[in-house]
């Protein structure tokens, strides 16, 4: 029995020191929550009117003449991947993960892995990364979304990818994150992407005319750098609060489930050690009567 | 005068959204205002001053740099790199970085990545001094 009560002890500081991490990791994660809650809050706008311009172009665009636009004849996707630095984080970085499986489809392509997490994952898949030099989400500012963007469009224009997608999770409260995928260039998929969604209800909508100063080409050439790290930025602000959020409540249960085991321990302890005395009073009062 | 619906943007956030009677900003051909009526559009961003002009006709100056313009149905939507308005841009801050990319300019041993990063510093620094002044 002794020796049965040292093991709960013992179980019990373990299960105590773990608790404190996870009540820890709690607190970091939620304050560190608030802010960049408050940055993803205020890149949304920049982020959705962005995608709705570049969308309404593409579906008014007729000539599709650019490269950007109508797209080169490869089939090759490049998938930008955001995932988290660290684990911890609940089905975090496994929910992205499945939703870029279920997209790819086993097909052929290449990543762009952000996100240390997704640097290992297309790693162990032995996925062909197309640069390896952003696994750091934490560290990504708006000057590095253009060097990603930069780099895709080199790749594009040289022919290596064909589609450009963004896998990345969606801040949708503190409860739930959704992981989305966005279709980014050319821009022909973004307005069959939006086709297939308004044909139901706008069946035969005109499409709208726009000029270009000073021509289609150039702006294109101008904007779609521009619009691919302004999109991308967005994804990185949704992904890093989304991340925080998964992380505060995957630990915030924890820290529920390690004091419902310590009760359960603390109940069976104290009960062990209520026997023990128990039966010391037995054996004493036991003994005496035998003398 | 007839007034127009104005949203501009940066990646930190929805810095102005009302109507305008007039917005002034450098496109990468050179300035251009758009005004109220004005046919679906779309254009490129420069760098340089550019000006916001209220329906009671008080203008709003700033520093624009980079970025997409899009008139879409008569709504106007400018979405820029970076925006500061007349009263938010450090001048002090301006000045520093204007020196330091002119004395990275200095240097003759510069790649053509740092030189071209350099003058994008200096101009920016520029545009800044240029509004603030």
């Amino acid at each position: 029995m002794a020796a049965n009560m040292k093991a709960v002890k013992l179980r019990i500081k373990s299960v105590q020191s773990t608790m404190q991490i996870t009540k820890a990791m709690e607190l970091v994660a939620s304050s560190k929550l608030r802010r960049a809650k408050e940055r993803a809050e205020n890149s949304r706008p920049y982020f959705e009117k962005l995608y709705s311009t570049l969308t309404d172009i593409a579906q008014g665009n007729t000539d599709f003449t650019h490269p950007y636009a109508k797209g080169n004849a490869v089939t090759k996707t490049c998938y930008v991947l955001l995932a988290g630095d660290r684990g911890l984080a609940g089905g975090y970085n496994a929910n992205v993960f499945n939703k870029f499986e279920e997209i790819r489809g086993g097909s052929e392509c290449v990543v762009l892995p952000i996100g240390k997490k997704a640097l290992e994952y297309a790693k162990r898949k032995e996925l062909p990364c197309l640069t390896e030099s952003f696994a750091e989400l934490a560290d990504i500012k708006v000057s590095g979304c253009f060097d990603i963007a930069t780099t895709l469009c080199k790749a594009y224009k040289a022919g290596e990818i064909g589609h450009i997608e963004l896998v990345y999770t969606k801040f949708i409260s503190m409860l739930t994150q959704r992981p989305e995928a966005a279709m980014m260039l050319p821009l022909k998929d973004l307005a069959k992407n939006n086709e297939s969604a308004s044909d139901e209800k706008e069946p035969g909508k005109p499409r709208e005319l726009i000029l270009y100063e000073p021509s289609a080409e150039v702006v294109f050439e101008r904007i779609v750098p521009e619009y691919l790290a302004g999109v991308i930025y967005g994804a990185i602000c949704e992904a890093a609060a989304s991340e925080l959020a998964a992380r505060r409540t995957a630990m915030e249960s924890a820290t529920g489930n390690a004091e419902e085991m310590l009760e359960n321990l603390n109940l069976y302890y104290n009960r062990a050690r209520q026997a023990g005395i128990t039966q010391e009073i037995t054996e004493i009062v036991g003994g005496a009567e035998s003398i | 005068m007839k007034t127009f619906l104005l949203r501009i943007g940066t990646p930190d956030g929805l810095l102005f959204d009302g109507e305008v009677e007039r917005v002034i900003c450098r496109s990468i051909t050179g300035d251009l205002a758009i005004m109220a009526g004005h046919i679906n559009f779309c254009t490129a961003i420069g760098m340089g001053p550019a000006v916001v002009v209220l329906p009671d006709g008080t203008r709003k100056e700033a520093a624009c740099i980079g970025g997409m313009l899009s008139m879409m149905n008569g709504e106007c939507s400018l979405m820029a790199t970076t925006w500061e308005w007349k009263d938010d841009i450090d001048e002090e801050r301006a000045n520093k970085s204007k020196e330091r990319a002119e004395a990275m300019l200095a240097q003759s041993d510069l790649s053509e990545q740092e030189y071209k990063l350099a003058e994008f510093r200096l101009k920016r620094a520029l545009v800044r001094l240029d509004v603030k002044n």
